[in-house]
């Protein structure tokens, strides 16, 4: 059986209680659970049925659906690649596929050793900058393939 | 009411105004095809998630097709249904759909009852114009349905029946675009989910992407075993529904010829739960009285209203979803249950047959009871009371198999002394049928009286929720009634909120009861078939010598030499039951 500690629940409800456990602020109420935790496990999709008096199937419904949402943790140093379309033509998919070479992960997963995280976003609005790349709220700017390695050794110690 | 002036296809027509595309052409003779859109007129349940855009018309002025089935018609439309435009865009549709969908008609599950199939019959698809690539998904097998959402068509029906009419909530729509499909939470297994096995989902399902668990292979081969005594019970709702089947008209009562079938079949006993709804009566209604007793006399610890407990749907429903009130419903077992137990005692010992060479069939509307006969409390060393669960679909599917002439059967009487039951328990398969069958033994139990009419009119209909007070000779006894688990969820709340004033409510999971149960034949959203097998099972009623319970002499007999007297230490053991809290919610730790 799944378990979530009392400090989170206490967490949960207080999320829940701020949108009056309304059934049609899910979404709202999984953006902050999400802001919260940094992803949306099981436990607290549940937790969150239980208050907004719905069903946990409608819950994952919609976590599903939005690609915003996540189940699987992030890592310590979140990575996010601009897809924006500057970005795009100034080479961010050759960039992305360096990351996913190097760490051996997909887009939306997480290291084994929970250290990096990767996904793409949609223009930060520094395309004088592209290819971006954006490491928790580091800026990483003009990002060249050799640049990729460099990124990753700064956070490996 | 007011109208309004259209045109579909050149003719002009009123319409009343507000009406839909869809149903002001079928008001005036013309058919639109549908695929996704459900309509159960008298469940007051419209589906029409404008998903499969198979009913899409021209609307003159209008640039783009819309959906007939969710556009309001307005004063002067001009309706095109037949234009090539129209014909080559349902086509387009219906190709791209079954693009997607595995062509293993022949020996798919629903082959001749699917509603994909027949459309794409309809339309004339003798080409598949479009390969692309197919939804794979891991098949899932619970105890009573099977999931293969290969063959989902996305109409998301079931959706509909599983959150709103029955408020279950154990399928959603999960991830989008060509992975969408619909599953439980975490894409679980149903068996892990809140699913109550209802099979409701699975009566509106259009193709084979819910089906129920088929058990005729094994049935057949026990039938051929020589060392094993295989008795048959059959539920009242099957009698009312079996025929159609085999192409009788709605509500035809087929009783005999199903008994017939079953002997021709080869089965050793062909009893009936009729019987065991007697003797549910006798334990429901001492239940009852037992504690009306207590309360009229003042006793707070009494838990009142009782809840019927012959429905298994129901009872997963409250043991998931309300498993604070598990002590409210009765804890009489099912008549499917109590047939059984007595089968594999009184009777084996009667025929002096042992408990393991003895097999239990039960035939049943129901696909609940093909969990509920699987539960470890109705088991005796691992031997079930009831060994397998035929659905009335999978009934004719065997008589089919078996190639007899079901129209050429001569009626039969079921065997003595479990085929032998009152019109009360006839009335078992519709809604509000369990709740006068007990009115009708505990009034007379109560008030030491005769009942002049045993016909409590009252606590009959379609309605959703119904109530009604009966005079027990100067007590009134209040009576709530409900179908639908949906309806069901509100009396409970009531109840859990205080609000509830009533002595005794019956609760049938599905729509129409028994009747509309999972396993029955399919009505493809005619709620009429309801009604007319509703009446069919009245009309039984009526028909019988003996109608109440406590009269039936098998049922006298079977506690004079055997049971004691109702509610006895033997009584209990056989015939009743407990229940669980499944509402397995997550742990909450204090770190």
């Amino acid at each position: 059986m799944l378990t979530i500690c009392e400090n989170n629940v206490a967490k949960i409800e207080a999320i829940c209680r701020e949108f009056n456990n309304d059934k049609g602020e899910l979404i709202n109420v999984l953006h902050q659970a999400q802001h919260t935790f940094g992803y949306l496990p099981e436990e607290v999709q549940e937790i969150i049925a239980l208050n907004l008096n719905t069903s946990l199937a409608h819950v994952y419904g919609v976590v599903s659906f939005y690609s915003f949402f996540t189940m699987i943790p992030k890592g310590d140093h979140p990575i996010n690649i601009c897809m924006g379309t500057a970005c795009y033509v100034r080479g961010a998919e050759k960039v992305l596929d360096e990351f996913k070479k190097l760490l051996n992960i997909q887009v939306g997963q997480t290291t084994a050793d929970e250290k990096f995280s990767l996904s793409s976003l949609r223009c930060v609005g520094a395309c004088g900058l592209a290819p971006v790349v954006l490491v928790g709220d580091k800026v990483y700017g003009r990002v060249t393939l050799d640049g990729v390695q460099e990124i990753l050794d700064e956070y490996k110690s | 009411m007011d109208t309004i002036n259209i045109t579909i296809d050149n003719k002009n027509f009123q319409v009343p105004k507000g009406s839909s595309i869809l149903d002001a052409a079928k008001s005036v003779g013309i058919n639109i095809p549908t695929l996704c859109y459900m309509h159960l007129h008298d469940l007051n349940t419209t589906h029409k998630p404008t998903g499969c855009r198979i009913c899409v018309v021209e609307v003159e002025g209008r640039k783009n097709l819309v959906p007939a089935c969710a556009t309001e018609c307005l004063p002067g439309m001009v309706i095109k249904n037949q234009t090539v435009r129209v014909l080559n865009s349902r086509k387009t549709v219906l190709e791209l759909i079954l693009s997607d969908h595995p062509a293993d008609c022949l020996t798919c599950p629903k082959n001749g009852d699917c509603d994909l199939q027949s459309m794409a019959q309809k339309m004339g698809i003798r080409h598949l114009h479009y390969q692309g690539e197919q939804s794979t998904y891991i098949k899932d097998r619970s105890p009573a349905i099977k999931r293969d959402m290969d063959k989902c068509i996305g109409c998301r029906r079931c959706l509909t029946m599983c959150n709103e009419v029955q408020t279950v909530g154990a399928l959603s729509a999960i991830n989008r675009g060509f992975m969408s499909v619909m599953a439980p939470p975490f894409q679980m297994n149903l068996e892990d989910s809140v699913c109550t096995y209802c099979g409701q989902c699975v009566a509106v399902c259009p193709t084979a992407a819910l089906t129920e668990i088929d058990h005729t292979a094994k049935v057949i081969r026990l039938l051929a075993d020589p060392t094993k005594t295989v008795v048959v019970q059959t539920a009242p709702a099957v009698r009312a529904a079996l025929g159609e089947e085999f192409g009788y008209a709605p509500g035809t009562l087929v009783t005999g010829k199903m008994t017939a079938a079953l002997k021709d079949l080869g089965f050793d006993y062909v009893f009936d739960t009729d019987f065991a709804a007697d003797l549910t009566i006798m334990e429901e209604g001492t239940e009852l009285l037992d504690r009306l007793t207590r309360h009229l006399n003042g006793d707070p610890t009494v838990k009142l209203p009782l809840l019927t407990s012959c429905c298994p749907g129901w009872v997963n429903f409250f043991e998931h979803q309300f498993p604070d009130m598990k002590d409210i419903p009765s804890t009489a077992r099912s008549p499917q249950q109590m047939f059984g137990a007595i089968a594999k005692t009184y009777f084996a010992e009667k025929i002096n047959v042992k408990r393991e060479d003895m097999i239990v069939v039960s035939v049943m509307p129901c696909l609940a009871k093909k969990y509920e006969c699987n539960r470890d409390e109705f088991k005796t060393d691992g031997n079930p009371d009831v060994d397998y669960v035929l659905s009335t679909r999978e009934l004719a599917r065997l008589i089919k198999q078996a190639s007899i002439d079901f129209d050429s059967l001569d009626p039969a009487e079921f065997d003595h002394p479990m085929g032998e039951s009152s019109g009360a328990s006839v009335i078992f398969g519709t809604t509000g049928g369990v709740i006068e069958a007990a009115v009708r033994t505990a009034y007379e139990v109560f008030t030491k009286k005769k009942l002049h009419k045993v016909d409590f009119e009252q606590l009959r209909g379609m309605e959703w929720i119904r109530e009604s007070t009966v005079d027990f000779d100067g007590t009134p006894i209040k009576i709530g009634i409900a179908h639908g688990l949906g309806n069901a969820r509100k009396l409970l709340q009531d109840i859990r909120d205080g609000k509830s004033h009533y002595h005794a409510i019956e609760i049938m999971a599905c729509p129409g009861g028994c009747i509309g149960g999972g396993g029955q034949p399919l009505h493809h959203g005619d709620s009429n078939i309801l009604l007319a097998r509703q009446k069919a099972l009245y009309s039984e009623d009526k028909s019988k010598v003996i109608r109440k319970s406590h009269e039936n002499p098998s049922i006298i007999k079977l506690y004079d030499e055997f049971l004691g007297k109702p509610m006895s230490v033997k009584a209990h053991h056989l015939l009743h039951t407990h229940y669980f809290d499944k509402s397995n919610h997550v742990e909450i730790t204090k770190e």
